[in-house]
């Protein structure tokens, strides 16, 4: 997962010289208790998990002593917040603030810009896209000449940050970039900055997502599976990553999700297995239009041989509480899709018999069509299933697709309640 | 004519001894595509399909005069290292069939490029292809499937999908159609032609008269398509379709470039933006060949 913690973050920063708050992480109430007597003060206690608005969601706790420190901790480990399970707390030094402040590095993609653009502002502790235009000092980074310690000064210069703390302001900024550049980061922030009452400047928090493509760079970051995205690995995830870190033939991208619909009534949810990122894509569309949820997203592309497709088709089928299966081939495949259909025959072939009249819905168009088809068909004709298989023909038909899928999982879910 | 691809376009392919780089050096010459020099590094002297390999991309400058393009099959933490070779050696257009790049890496070669006044197609991008004149990169996937599928005609294809800009000419073709050139953006979060680089190529090509595009969501692509049609810099036809109404924000999936993030490049943001400017938004890709026919029908688009 490319998304670290505070505590992971924060210890780059301390790489970086960047100055942290006092304190450790704590993985049980004992641990917070001599953490906070180490301290030696009042200490503010706050849950590592990857959700923002910990805050507001009772995550971030402050304590006197260590004895309350200890029992704070006590009822936040094990506990469930923003629907993530808290395993370890930071405690650190509770700080005097004077003032807080925000500084970001984000990519901008545009095509005038095309670079890291470092973002300052004086409004620190809130979120950044609710601060006006004003209060925000924007750089755009050449990344052939870099980042200058007097780039720094300047953004801190722009929004009159008073000269007694400019200079420990401008290292922060720096340190940020260089920590940015160095991890291979796609987005970091600190927010707060805090600026104590004894005039020392201190990241407060710390928020930072590694670029997927960079891991690979950085094995002492540990992390697990790079792949973005705003809930940690499911064990499935962990799964789907370890396939295909173990054979680099054609991609096997596997994510359990929340799929949320809205503004219409749900009618069932799908084990989704798509191709192609676009197709894959296009074949939620539909679904979705149709009031299908899916209980993952799924793509084998890029022509991996029928044991990647296999294992991605058995992964789908794993998940609990799925009323169909749908091969959402929505593309004209360069590859050979016989590899698709092997795959997919022996997983129906080992699940179905487990779910007699389970809606099932197969797409495979493009090169070797025909041949692929009737892989499909003489594989499945003999199971105990509501199968249908399409080609060329319907390869944009997302919601007709979808709309056969809704009317098999209404007389499935019938057949079955009844 | 097409748009970027001619016959005569001398094409060096950096990795052409790899698995990858020499099936598709194969791919391109037979689709007509003029390469002439392939590098990789401690294969000097060799040969891949009749194309002689060097050592350097200077060294096959010295025996062959300048490229006007190279198709790269690097590995993704290697491409910067080539692509900047390339661009000293005076090379001002790359096709980047690479995925998996680290993207400090990108934006160090898209502000090199951007330094030497080359155009970098890509990364992740599967490459270009114009029916009749050649390809590069694997658009177009067997020469089998692309004499097939590829039908020359006046629909420019741009896409932000690899798969579905094999597809999209798919369909077109279906529909008794046909496209001058096809070509991919790439998957990666930064890429160094957008949407906005390609368009105006295509207004000035009097082959194309009317342009389908397959979007998704995050990255600005679309926002900058219509920005660029309400300047009044694109006046062609376009029809476009955005998939991903239904992704969650943060999530990123299998092409990087489409997370929606900071509260930008939603498909319903992006949906808008386009319809305001006039710009043809279909809700299922299913309605582009069909709209291509009424353009057809109005005498917007040529046959043959």
């Amino acid at each position: 997962m490319a998304r670290l913690q505070e505590h992971e973050g924060k210890a780059l920063f301390k790489i970086a010289g960047m100055p942290i708050p006092q304190g450790d992480v704590a993985r049980t109430p004992e641990e917070a208790r001599k953490i906070a007597e180490k301290i030696g003060k009042p200490v503010v206690i706050k849950i590592q998990i990857w959700a923002g608005g910990r805050g507001k969601a009772g995550g971030v706790k402050f304590a006197d002593t260590p004895a309350e420190a200890e029992k704070i901790t006590a009822s936040l480990l094990g506990a469930t917040i923003k629907g993530l399970l808290v395993e370890k707390v930071l405690v650190e030094e509770k700080l005097a603030i004077e003032k807080e402040y925000y500084a970001g590095i984000i990519v901008n993609a545009q095509a005038d810009a095309r670079c890291p653009v470092v973002m300052f502002s004086t409004e620190g502790g809130m979120d950044i896209e609710s601060v006006p235009a004003d209060k925000i000092a924007l750089m755009n980074v050449d990344v052939i000449r870099g980042f200058k310690i007097y780039d720094a000064l300047n953004l801190a210069n722009e929004l009159k940050v008073p000269s007694q703390y400019i200079n420990q302001v401008a290292r922060l900024i720096f340190g940020l970039y260089e920590t940015f550049k160095n991890y291979g980061a796609r987005l970091i922030e600190i927010n707060p900055v805090v600026v104590t009452k004894e005039g020392k400047v201190l990241a407060g928090d710390c928020r930072i997502s590694i670029d997927d493509s960079a891991v690979i760079r950085h094995p002492e970051l540990g992390i697990e599976v790079a792949r973005e995205a705003s809930t940690p690995p499911t064990e499935l995830d962990r799964i789907a990553w370890w396939v295909e870190e173990k054979d680099l033939r054609g991609t096997c991208y596997f994510a359990e999700m929340n799929n949320e619909i809205q503004d219409r009534e749900v009618f069932g949810t799908i084990g989704y297995h798509g191709m192609g990122g676009g197709g894959a894509m296009l074949g939620v569309d539909g679904l979705n239009k149709q009031g299908m949820k899916v209980a993952n997203f799924a793509d084998t592309s890029g022509n991996p041989p029928a044991s990647k497709v296999y294992r991605a088709a058995k992964m789908v089928f794993s998940q609990p509480g799925i009323d169909g299966y749908m091969l959402g081939g929505f593309m004209a495949a360069n590859q050979e899709q016989w590899h698709h259909a092997h795959g997919v025959v022996k997983a129906l072939r080992e699940e179905l018999p487990k779910r007699p009249g389970f809606p099932v819905v197969l797409l495979l168009a493009g090169n070797k069509e025909k041949e692929s088809l009737e892989i499909l068909r003489e594989g499945t004709k003999d199971l105990n299933a509501r199968i249908r298989i399409y080609g060329g023909d319907r390869v944009y038909d997302t919601e007709g697709l979808a709309a056969e899928m809704k009317e098999m999982v209404l007389e499935y879910k019938k057949e079955k309640n009844g | 004519m097409a748009i970027l691809l001619t016959k005569t376009t001398k094409v060096v392919i950096q990795g052409i001894t790899g698995r990858e780089g020499s099936m598709r050096a194969k791919f391109m010459r037979r689709l007509g595509t003029n390469v002439v020099a392939g590098v990789t590094p401690g294969r000097g002297g060799e040969e891949v399909d009749g194309i002689p390999v060097y050592n350097t991309i200077k060294d096959a400058v010295k025996k062959q005069g300048l490229f006007d393009v190279t198709v790269t099959f690097i590995p993704g933490t290697g491409l910067k290292e080539a692509i900047f070779e390339a661009l000293d050696s005076d090379i001002k257009w790359a096709v980047m069939p690479v995925e998996r790049v680290p993207l400090y890496d990108i934006l160090e070669m898209v502000a090199y490029g951007k330094r030497k006044g080359a155009m970098l197609l890509g990364p992740g991008s599967i490459g270009i292809n114009s029916p009749g004149i050649g390809a590069l990169g694997w658009l177009g996937g067997s020469v089998e499937f692309s004499n097939k599928h590829f039908v020359p005609g006046h629909v420019g294809v741009i896409s932000r999908s690899g798969g579905q800009s094999g597809t999209l000419p798919y369909v077109i073709a279906r529909a008794g159609l046909g496209v001058s050139t096809v070509i991919h953006v790439g998957t990666e979060p930064v890429t160094g032609m957008s949407f906005a680089d390609i368009l105006p190529l295509f207004q000035e090509d009097p082959e194309t008269d009317a342009v389908a595009i397959f979007g998704e969501m995050g990255g600005s692509h679309e926002e900058e398509a219509a920005q660029l049609v309400k300047s009044g810099r694109f006046t062609k036809p376009i029809i476009i379709y955005v998939s991903g109404a239904w992704a969650p924000a943060g999530m990123k999936f299998s092409h990087a470039s489409a997370i929606v993030e900071r509260g930008s490049g939603s498909t319903q943001d992006k949906i808008t933006r386009l319809r305001d400017a006039g710009i043809i938004v279909v809700d299922n890709p299913n309605e582009i060949p069909q709209r291509l026919l009424e353009l057809k029908k109005q005498g917007k688009l040529r046959v043959k």
